[in-house]
């Protein structure tokens, strides 16, 4: 005999003897083995695309205000949205304080944001509108088309809209309800390239104007719903939380700071914590191959007593038989896992292309490593299930078994 | 013949607790079996001959009484000593043969060699046994179910003295073979105990039972 662990043959041979039901029970196994690896290379494969796509503004602190109302100002042209009814801002001195903290550490502007009905030829629609200084406007969007704006008749769109509304450069915008107040009516000098949800701003949809168009419309000047600061480095992001909450927040909560980094984590847990449940659920099937497992290995118990019989009587210890049978189960669960790992990167591709969008990251190792841990979890789960029909089958009474037909 | 027994049983008792009541299958059994020794068990069925097998080849265990083996208490050993007695020191050869039969004819008298050496035979002992037997190379490739039952008690004979055990037990050794068959099995076992090994054979048949040196009745648990 060429393979000298004999035990481990008899296994072997027990399987092919009864190949049809060994592959069966093994088929339960793959089925398993497959949904955990496609379901977590899916889990693995959204939070990478994820992470990647929320990254690039991880490096951005949101200040908002923690008390304090927008004070000032006149109602906004056709009353859009009602500036200044309890909604807390980022005054003026606030503003300086964190200009202060922040500016060596990245680039720090204020933000005016409201939303509004806005009017283009005979559709009407509600949208976002931010003020901001045009200065900072360069630093922080990109155009695809068009020119940044200089007065307070001009204003730059997000893609999403124009797409929706068919904006083009020189396309008329009238922002304010007519029925409410007055309209102000601004002409499109540029289109932002498209930016995908952000915390700072959401551009893709919104009307981006001067800081002076926005006070205009809605007043509020020197105060702020927001104020972003865009650090140089993302690892300075913890110290300028804590001086600018440490300093500002000194007497009481005056601001809260938002890591965008801390967004993108709770993002990425999230997913994570929906990837296991989904896993876990895949994580049945397995269960059910168990199950089968089990009663194929407790029939090969039953089948062969008088075998279990004959080994005992010349000398082969409890613990061998135990081998011979968890092998056996062992045996089954390698064979589906091994089949399964192979399934699961042709399925598991089409589940993250279906799911995901993209297989970008369908082989980067955090993906990839589900394979070896579904393989993992399907032979830990066969040979657990080979358990108790190994020690059942171990500890038979020699006579008795040697009595069986 | 030495002295001290190779095999001594002293009142040894096997019960078995029914519901219908208690089967004494054994009652207060003592006998002494001397190493060279070639001794026959008969009785009629249901006597007890098969359960003193059991008992001698520690497949069973004693409710009462002691079975010295080789100078050592049955009773002080756990089942992983009384499974290497069995590998080590005691040959099977049972009445239906009981070979593997996922294993070749070769396989099963190397079966118990790699349990007690932890590797294959590569001195030729395997096949020297079977040549001994009558089993050639051809046949011993062969699955149980494709030998008679002559070869395959030959196979039998062959892994029961594959790790030179002291001790041969024969249940029934010719049992299910024709007279021609058993015949050559017998001479064959008459010849082991001739090179001194110890032989107990379970038999019905007087004619077999003349082989032995010594032959014991057993009536109702007991040697009559």
């Amino acid at each position: 005999m060429k393979n000298k662990d004999i035990i481990l043959q008899l296994s072997v041979r027990s399987i092919r003897l009864h190949l049809l039901r060994s592959v069966l029970a093994a088929l339960g196994i793959v089925i398993g083995v497959v949904a955990i690896a496609s379901m977590g290379m899916m889990g693995a494969n959204m939070t990478l695309s994820v992470t990647e796509d929320l990254s690039e503004m991880a490096n951005i602190l949101v200040v908002k205000a923690s008390s304090g109302e927008r004070s000032g100002g006149m109602p906004g042209p056709g009353g859009g949205g009602a500036p200044g009814d309890g909604e807390e801002l980022i005054t003026e001195k606030q503003f300086s304080d964190i200009e202060r903290i922040a500016a060596k550490y990245g680039t720090v502007y204020a933000v005016h944001s409201e939303s509004d009905t806005i009017e283009i030829g005979d559709s009407r629609r509600r949208a976002t509108i931010y003020g901001l200084d045009p200065d900072i406007l360069p630093a922080i969007l990109t155009l695809q088309d068009g020119a940044y704006p200089k007065s307070t008749t001009s204003v730059i769109v997000g893609p999403s809209l124009a797409e929706r509304m068919d904006l083009k450069l020189g396309s008329k915008i009238d922002i304010g309800d007519p029925d409410e107040g007055s309209v102000t009516t601004v002409r499109v000098v540029g289109i932002i390239e498209e930016r995908g949800m952000s915390m700072d701003l959401n551009t893709d949809s919104a009307i981006i104007g001067s800081d002076k168009l926005f006070t205009m419309m809605y007043g509020g000047e020197g105060e702020y719903d927001q104020v972003n600061v865009i650090l140089d480095d993302i690892n300075d992001a913890d110290l300028v939380t804590t001086v600018i909450t440490d300093e500002l927040n000194k007497k009481e909560e005056q601001v809260s700071v938002q890591d965008s980094s801390r967004m993108v984590e709770n993002i990425t847990e999230t997913i994570g914590t929906l990837t296991s449940f989904v896993m876990a659920i895949a994580g049945i099937s397995l269960l059910v191959a168990a199950v089968s497992i089990f009663n194929v290995m407790m029939m090969s118990v039953t089948e062969r007593v008088r075998e279990i019989g004959i080994l005992r009587s010349i000398g082969t210890q409890k613990t061998e038989v135990r081998k011979m049978f968890i092998y056996e189960s062992g045996i089954l669960g390698v064979i589906g896992a091994v089949i399964g790992a192979a399934a699961s990167i042709a399925i598991g591709w089409v589940v993250v292309l279906a799911m995901v969008g993209s297989t970008e990251y369908f082989f980067a190792p955090g993906s990839l490593v589900y394979i070896p841990f579904a393989m993992m979890v399907g032979i830990i789960v066969c040979v657990v299930s080979g358990v108790y029909p190994a020690w059942n089958a171990s500890n038979l009474d020699p006579i008795e078994a040697l009595r069986a037909e | 013949m030495n002295s001290t027994p190779l095999i001594e049983l002293r009142e040894v008792s096997k019960i078995y607790p029914l519901p219908s009541g208690d089967v004494i299958a054994l009652d207060r059994v003592s006998l002494s079996i001397q190493e060279g020794e070639f001794m026959a068990i008969m009785g009629p069925s249901g006597s007890g001959k098969s359960t003193l097998l059991n008992q001698l080849g520690c497949l069973d265990r004693p409710t009462s009484g002691d079975l010295i083996i080789d100078g050592k208490n049955t009773r002080d050993m756990d089942d992983r000593e009384l499974t290497s007695l069995r590998l080590n020191t005691i040959g099977y050869i049972f009445q239906k043969f009981n070979l593997i039969p996922l294993l070749t004819a070769y396989e099963n008298v190397e079966y118990p060699f790699l349990m007690k050496h932890r590797k294959p035979d590569d001195t030729g002992h395997v096949s020297g046994l079977l040549s001994m037997m009558g089993i050639d190379q051809a046949l011993a490739i062969h699955k149980p179910p494709e030998l008679s039952g002559g070869q395959q008690q030959r196979v039998a004979v062959a892994r029961a003295l594959v790790n030179d055990p002291r001790i041969l037990l024969c249940d029934e050794p010719t049992g299910n073979l024709d007279s021609v068959t058993g015949g050559q099995i017998m001479e064959m076992i008459a010849d082991l105990n001739r090179k001194g090994r110890t032989v107990l054979m379970v038999t019905h048949d007087p004619t077999v039972a003349q082989f032995a040196q010594r032959t014991i009745i057993i009536r109702d648990g007991r040697i009559a």
